[in-house]
């Protein structure tokens, strides 16, 4: 359901075509395929390469220009003007990570996001499993339980969840941002896994138990390296989810060896008349991460998103 | 290798069973086990705290006050009912909703549409204009602040050609705060309505717009006719899913404009975050959520119904 066939062929051809096109002088090519089709549609056609381009040039630069002026703070020495971050510097980098504290945030944001990522995928996974290749009773009520927690608010939860960790003496430790945040991404995880399970045929693990796997091991040698793309997916939506937060960790904790990132760069933005070359860095720090598992899984962000919100 | 160790441990028990059977059975047992963690963490971390809100919602209870504490019956929705700032948060939550869904519902249909031609850099270019959705909301405010900021942004620049005043911020006029944050908000949440409607997008079945175009209808008419009524189930489902998400979003205003000038940008959500983690008053904060919370409830209720979502399928 979440894979279709016409997503993948678009990829390839999309993947495929800014490759080719600086090799050949770029605009002849598309400009000889496109009447073509055209013509094939009966003139009432697809629209013109400036109807794409210019809409998309703005859309772009509202985008990119915010992003771009941090890169420009982040790396410009302080007190220069000009458009360009030159001459390069790390000064702004050495403040933050070292003298605001952002080299041990970037620690415990690392942790609570993989220990996290790890938790829901696994349990993502055997409730994923579970509804996607058992009929039980209760199932029903468990998936739209499931779906109804998408509608709890995360501030609404900010009381009685600091009240529950304080009982159990975990504020102030990082295992109460792990938990919680597994919870809130668990329902979510559960459904696109268990999505990504039924699109591995039943034949597959049948075959495998016929020659002998027990179910486990049908599990684990058939369908769970099948599951990658899907797993990938997940566990990197609970990794962002998970660096990002902020209230809860704001909440939660109060020592500030033991703030994340998110938590530090509020109180940089707190401070007035700030060092804006110091949040623009941490701002780059804070990026980084989330930036690089995004680009690892922005192809199957597209399918991953629909099977879970649009399907479920 | 975690996820390996972590099955093996969750379907321990029943391994040796499914062993001697050799074909596994439905037996009642497996997939219980498999959902128990889950079913576990939930009760234990999300319905056991929903249920703490409405008792505290009852009660007195402010951590820094412990003395005063007590059953309060329904003396904190009282007080709500005559908290000005209460109505004006949920006035300002309503707008807040409207305003930033409804952009984001139409630009994010726009971009969808835009980035599902074909086009050289088509790959590329969906991959930059997504990026912004991955930003959380403190991130999205650092960046945005640098942009608003009196010294560092284009504010300077506006200054020198007349239009505003020097060494002012639209984050502390209380004219364009309004604007100002809902644009930053558009900046990071436009990326998902283009996912969502994206992904549907690309299940419309191409001979659909073929034989339309043979048919001589324009370009127009098949986006009325065909791209909008496939669409319509994800539209629906997904404004919903970013208007909880919007009335729920703490972060960015939080952040960004702290709620101010003058309370002006205070969503609900935001006025509990604040009586939580400032003012201490849970008990008052409780009654704040349960409302929020009834609030919610209901209008997405009277959305899905009013929207015959999922009518004419099933």
């Amino acid at each position: 359901m979440s894979r279709r066939p016409t997503m993948t062929l678009d990829d390839e051809r999309a993947a495929g075509a800014p490759a080719a096109s600086p090799a050949d002088g770029g605009p002849d090519e598309p400009a000889r395929r496109r009447p073509a089709r055209r013509g094939r549609r009966g003139g009432a056609g697809g629209p013109r390469k400036w109807e794409i381009y210019l809409p998309l040039g703005l859309y772009l630069a509202f985008t990119l220009i915010p992003f771009y002026w941090m890169l420009l703070y982040a790396f410009r020495p302080a007190g220069r003007t000009g458009f360009l971050p030159w001459p390069l510097t790390f000064e702004h980098f050495s403040t933050v990570w070292n003298s605001v504290g952002f080299g041990v945030y970037f620690q415990n944001s690392l942790k609570v996001g993989v220990v996290a990522l790890i938790t829901t995928t696994v349990i993502a996974l055997a409730g994923g499993y579970a509804l996607a290749r058992y009929r039980f009773r209760g199932r029903t009520l468990f998936l739209v339980a499931m779906l109804c927690t998408q509608f709890i608010p995360g501030a609404m939860m900010l009381i009685p969840l600091f009240e529950i960790f304080r009982e159990l003496q975990l504020v102030n430790s990082l295992w109460s941002l792990v938990i919680a945040e597994t919870v809130f991404q668990l329902p979510l995880s559960l459904i696109l896994i268990s999505g990504f399970v039924r699109n591995v045929p039943v034949e597959l693990e049948e075959a495998a138990w016929v020659d002998g796997c027990s179910r486990l091991r049908g599990f684990l040698t058939v369908v769970l390296p099948l599951l990658r793309p899907g797993l990938v997916a997940v566990g990197s939506f609970a990794f962002i989810h998970s660096w990002n937060n902020f209230l809860f960790a704001l909440m939660f904790l109060s020592e500030q060896e033991k703030y994340t990132v998110p938590v530090g760069l509020n109180y940089m933005i707190g401070e007035y008349g700030a060092d804006f070359g110091a949040l623009a860095a941490g701002g780059v720090v804070a990026a980084l991460p989330v930036v690089l598992v995004f680009a690892v899984i922005q192809r199957y962000l597209v399918q991953g998103l629909s099977a879970g919100a649009v399907k479920g | 290798m975690a996820i390996a160790e972590a099955t093996t441990a969750g379907r321990g028990t029943p391994q040796p069973r499914r062993r001697r059977r050799r074909r596994p059975a439905r037996g009642p047992r497996t997939p219980y086990l498999l959902i128990t963690p889950s079913v576990l963490l939930m009760l234990g971390f999300l319905v056991y705290p929903v249920a703490g809100v409405f008792y505290y919602s009852l009660q007195r209870y402010n951590i820094t006050k412990p003395w005063d504490n007590g059953f309060a019956g329904l003396g904190n929705f009282r007080d709500m009912l005559g908290d000005d700032l209460f109505w004006q948060s949920l006035g300002f939550s309503a707008e807040w909703v409207a305003a930033t869904v409804g952009f984001q519902l139409v630009l994010g249909l726009a971009l969808a549409l835009l980035v599902n031609e074909t086009f050289v850099g088509r790959a590329l270019a969906r991959a930059l204009v997504f990026s912004p959705w991955a930003i959380s909301g403190v991130l999205t405010t650092s960046i945005w602040i640098l942009l608003y900021s009196p010294t560092t942004g284009f504010t300077p620049y506006l200054a020198d050609l007349g239009l505003v005043e020097h060494g002012s911020s639209p984050l502390s006029d209380t004219g364009s705060v309004f604007p100002a944050a809902v644009l930053t908000e558009l900046w990071r949440g436009v990326p998902f309505f283009a996912i969502l409607l994206l992904a549907d997008l690309q299940s419309i079945p191409k001979d659909l717009y073929e034989a339309a175009s043979v048919d001589g209808a324009t370009r127009l008419r098949r986006f009325w006719h065909i791209t909008l009524p496939h669409l319509k189930d994800a539209i629906i489902l997904a404004t919903l899913l970013r208007a909880v998400w919007e009335f729920n979003n703490v972060d960015l205003l939080y952040t960004l404009t702290g709620g101010g000038p003058a309370h002006q940008t205070t969503t609900l959500p935001l006025y509990v975050a604040q009586k939580a983690t400032v003012a201490h008053e849970f008990g008052y904060g409780s009654a704040l959520t349960t409302a929020a919370f009834l609030i919610l409830l209901f209008f997405s209720i009277l959305y899905l119904r009013l929207s015959k979502f999922g009518g004419e399928r099933s």
